[in-house]
């Protein structure tokens, strides 16, 4: 953690949320001084990434890509190892108590499993009502709130008094996306909101997280695998790749025309819904997404990028940016391009 | 088209649960052939997965009656006994599931494992790994001879699902049953593997039977689709029968539920109300309740089975379906 | 619909045989506790130097001491000192053991480590032989000796909950309260805590027989109970002179202290199948 890359210009622009700009994220694994003490597993690593207000921002990756760990450091769960997430204009490694109160208002959060994104012991009004009553709220004014959070994900009340065991996965969702709207926030982090959910109630919470948007001009950071999905409900796209942003920009550009290697791969090996296209030519990427324990020098998609080269061994490449929304992180994009393709053989044997 | 493999007749399977039966898979029907790609797709709960196990006697707990009958080479596999069934199990239907890591014994290497199946062919141990490094080659797997002697924890989800494909291999079974095999994987790996089931097809003619949610799959690999809805075939057709012409009310809706449109282009098709609680005693068509075009009639009787073409069937009251 | 899983669970606790026996024994125990003087025809202290090691009879119905005392009435008094044990010894080992557990497996670290090391610590150590030593620092007598077997025990309530503890915190719901604003305090009070309830009662009732035994065997060895108190465990001891002659003495003392014991422990496995269950329906 030496060369410390931070961007002493960084400069807050009000039309951004959330602003990361060089964010690290390393987590520790003691191996026991026999092999060599500490190693650091860098989970996310020199994160560059803005979200304007009103936007819809899918990430993608695969498992271990990082994503799940970037939103528990902008959640403020886990504290960044370098660098700093800018919320709104504040900066959270150094916001005062009231600043930070304030945040907690304004970000919320859905996780991926219905089953266990709610309190078992607590009833749904109790759930819901809870967030208000922390910031102060009297109990019948939470509890007239919380009702008009059910109606607002189209929801019966009489499952106000309901325990989260009596009600299935599509439901307990809304209710998840319902307790973190009654805050009014600004900014909602959906981690894998649907991927429990069957299609038909897949479809109901996609069209009820788009119509909330549009209602209450709300920003979501929608994280997922699944990119049929992303390119249904979002305006921008972020892929990640072991703990790295290969690639950000507007869902059209990314899905149609990606410029990363592994976004390229990634897109033609996500599953079409249309039977006639399957005879077309694809680009099956080989080899396993690797791990962030045992990275490879460089920039960390070499072995399996078809394309790398001498200097992609060596060398970290740097953001690029294509044009004002379009970034990507490789270095067939900068005028020195990748150096001398190392052997054609790489991706016979990645297969 | 190739040889007829497996015939399922009026399969039905019921639970004991406390007031009565619960009907989990009623009058299922549908063939497979030789080389062919079979997809059973359904949301959860629809009974799909009861189906493929029920056909290897599979199904857990005493507590299920099936009846119907599932003829595979001439025999019913429904009625065998025991030591039948259990030869038939990896020799001549294989079987891999969601979690690969569930059907690994963690303490062997999966070489061992993998070794173990073709020994009982009689093959001489030196033989056996010989096949083992050709089946790892086989299914693709990097650095064949070294992961043939790791252990099933020091493997990835893709590579651990490599290794049931070649356990299963090593027996050349006829029929492969494949329940979930990706969904645990991520999208590149599911490709690869997807990849490896189809060269399996197109090498050895072996049948495939992929049961799933996802009809990403579907559209990627199979050739027939049976869509269940709790316990009830709805449709049968061709992958193209079902994705271009949905006859069923319910095929149809989660056509346009899928997402394959941007949010620009207009909002998915959702369906309201959830899965009934099919009993013993209930009547009528199972979607009824869900259904926009529901009558009377859907109510109180089952729907006709309605022959579209040789190879597309819904059943339905409504004539031509969801127009 | 909206069956509470309190009214739920008291539903399904009348079908599971085990807790009904433990609860009706447990009951039994509790009831003649309360309506001691109700009960006992004499005084527990009631000497009559006239009868002397009576055999059970219909006048003294177990009996009588070598001090002429009404064994029947000893040992129904006795139920009071034995649940007393059980409660004061359960309450004190619950609030140690809970704290720490709930404070080590949450916030993790040097403390977890430390706490933990205690707890192995107390493990290597014979439980009697360290109360023993306790009692010898703090002196004999009932509340001492409860104490003595309280310091015994903590460990493994506190074993429980860290490990409940640990397995629970990391679940979606406790991550989304901390980013709307949750204190660690009512994270650990109102999210944890509930959740491990089922853990803490089925501990408890397989505990509390251990912990009525320690604390009678104490009473046994002469650091607990001091004469002429009616302890179960001072009463036998003080019977092993007169156990040729009297051997009454010592039975009916010992068949008190099986039958309660047993009646915890049946109570114990009944709440850990019921609890169990409905843990995984879960």
């Amino acid at each position: 953690m030496k060369e410390n890359a931070k961007n002493e210009t960084f400069v807050h622009d009000p039309e951004n949320v959330i602003e990361l700009d060089h964010l690290k994220k390393y987590f520790t694994v003691n191996k026991g001084k026999l092999k060599g003490g500490k190693q650091y597993v860098k989970a996310v690593d020199d994160v560059t990434l803005n979200i304007k207000a009103g936007e819809i921002v899918g990430l993608v990756g695969e498992s271990g890509s990082g994503k799940t760990t970037l939103a528990r450091v902008i959640l403020n769960l886990t504290k960044p190892t370098d660098s700093h997430v800018v919320f709104d204009g504040v900066n959270l490694s150094h916001a005062t108590k009231k600043q930070m109160k304030d945040f907690r208002t304004e970000v919320a959060v859905v996780f991926q499993d219905p089953a266990s994104n709610l309190n078992p012991r607590e009833t749904v009004e109790s759930s819901i009502m809870r967030p208000l009553i922390i910031h102060g709220m009297k109990k019948a004014e939470a509890k007239e709130r919380a009702r008009k959070s059910l109606e607002l994900v189209k929801m019966d009340e009489r499952y106000l008094y309901s325990y989260p065991h009596q009600l299935s996965g599509g439901q307990l969702q809304r209710i998840a996306i319902a307790r973190a709207l009654v805050l009014d926030p600004k900014v909602m982090i959906l981690d894998e909101p649907t991927s429990a959910l069957d299609i038909s109630v897949q479809a109901q919470v996609l069209n009820l997280l788009l119509e909330l948007q549009e209602k209450m001009h709300l920003t979501y950071l929608v994280i997922t695998h699944d990119l049929n999905v992303i390119r249904y409900i979002s305006d921008k796209i972020a892929v990640m790749y072991l703990g790295r942003l290969v690639e950000y920009g507007p869902t059209d550009d990314v899905i149609e025309n990606p410029k990363h290697p592994y976004t390229r791969g990634l897109m033609s090996a996500s599953p079409i819904l249309n039977p006639h296209d399957r005879d077309k030519e694809k680009y099956i990427m080989g080899g396993e997404p690797g791990s962030l324990i045992h990275l490879p020098k460089g920039c960390h998609f070499n072995p399996r990028c078809p394309y790398a080269g001498e200097r992609c061994m060596q060398e970290t490449p740097e953001n690029v940016y294509l044009s004002d929304s379009h970034q990507v992180t490789c270095f067939m994009y900068d005028e020195k391009g990748v150096g001398e393709k190392v052997s054609e053989e790489k991706e016979v044997s990645a297969e | 088209m190739g040889e007829k493999l497996l015939k399922v007749e009026n399969l039905c399977i019921d639970y004991k649960v406390k007031d009565g039966y619960l009907s989990a898979v009623n009058n299922v029907n549908f063939e497979l052939r030789r080389g062919e790609i079979l997809a059973i797709v359904g949301e959860s709960g629809c009974g799909k997965s009861t189906v493929a196990h029920s056909l290897l006697q599979l199904l857990a707990g005493g507590n299920a009656k099936v009846t119907g009958k599932a003829i595979f080479n001439d025999r019913n596999l429904l009625e065998l006994k025991r030591q039948e069934i259990e030869k038939v199990r990896g020799r001549e239907i294989g079987m891999i599931f969601q979690n690969p890591l569930d059907s690994l014994n963690p303490v062997y290497t999966t070489g061992w494992q993998v070794a173990e199946g073709i020994e009982l062919d009689g093959v001489s141990k030196e033989e056996a790994w010989k096949r083992v490094i050709e089946l790892y080659k086989d299914v693709k797997m990097p650095d064949a001879e070294s992961r043939a002697k790791s252990f099933p924890h020091e493997l990835s989800g893709g590579m651990r699902q490599r290794v049931m494909i070649a356990m299963m291999l090593a027996r050349r079974p006829e029929l492969l049953i494949a329940d979930e095999p990706t969904t645990a994987l991520d999208v590149t790996i599911e490709a690869q593997i997807l990849r490896i089931i189809k060269a399996l097809r197109d090498d050895f003619d072996t049948a495939v039977m992929m049961i799933t949610h996802n009809f990403g799959l579907v559209a990627e690999v199979a050739d027939f689709v049976v869509v269940m809805y709790a316990g009830h075939v709805v449709e049968t057709g061709t992958v193209f029968d079902i994705f271009d012409e949905p006859k069923h009310p319910y095929t149809s809706l989660l056509m346009k539920a899928l997402p394959r449109i941007k949010k620009t282009e207009g909002r998915l098709q959702t369906i309201d109300g959830s899965v009934p609680r099919i009993t013993g005693d209930f009547v009528g068509c199972r979607f009824a309740n869900r259904c926009p075009y529901a009558t009377e009639q859907c109510r109180t009787q089952e729907p006709p089975l309605v022959q579209v073409s040789g190879t597309h069937s819904y059943s339905c009251f409504r004539e031509g379906g969801d127009k | 619909m909206n069956q509470s899983p309190i009214k739920e669970f008291f539903t399904s606790c009348y079908k599971n045989v085990n807790f009904m026996i433990g609860f009706i024994m447990v009951l039994s125990v509790i009831v003649v506790a309360i309506f001691a003087n109700q009960i006992a025809p004499y005084g527990y202290d009631a000497a009559d130097p006239t009868s002397i090691l009576l055999a059970p009879s219909g006048e003294h119905l177990f009996g009588t001491d070598n001090m002429g005392r009404d064994l029947f009435s000893r040992i129904v008094y006795g139920t009071r000192i034995t649940l007393q044990v059980a409660l004061i010894g359960a309450g004190l080992q619950l609030v140690i053991g809970v704290t720490l557990g709930l404070l080590s497996g949450y916030f993790g670290g040097p403390l977890d480590k430390g706490l933990t090391f205690l707890a192995d610590l107390t493990y290597c150590i014979p439980g009697l032989i360290m109360a023993l030593a306790v009692v010898t620092i703090i002196g004999s007598g009932l509340t001492n000796a409860i104490i003595a077997i309280s310091i015994v025990n903590w460990a493994s309530y506190t074993r429980m909950v860290r490990a409940k503890t640990m397995s629970i915190r990391n679940q979606a719901f406790i991550e989304t309260g901390i980013s709307f604003g949750e204190s660690s305090r009512s994270i650990m009070f109102r999210y944890i805590l509930p959740n491990i309830v089922p853990v803490i009662i089925v501990t408890v009732s397989m505990q509390l027989p251990g912990t009525i035994m320690s604390t009678t065997t104490l009473s046994f060895l002469g650091v607990g109970s001091m004469p002429p108190s009616p302890d179960w465990g001072l009463m036998v001891s003080e019977s092993i002179d007169y156990i040729a002659r009297g051997p009454w003495m010592c039975i009916f003392p010992g068949l008190a202290l099986v039958y309660t014991v047993f009646g915890f422990n049946i109570l114990g496995e009944g709440l850990r199948d019921l609890l169990d269950v409905r843990m995984k329906s879960q």
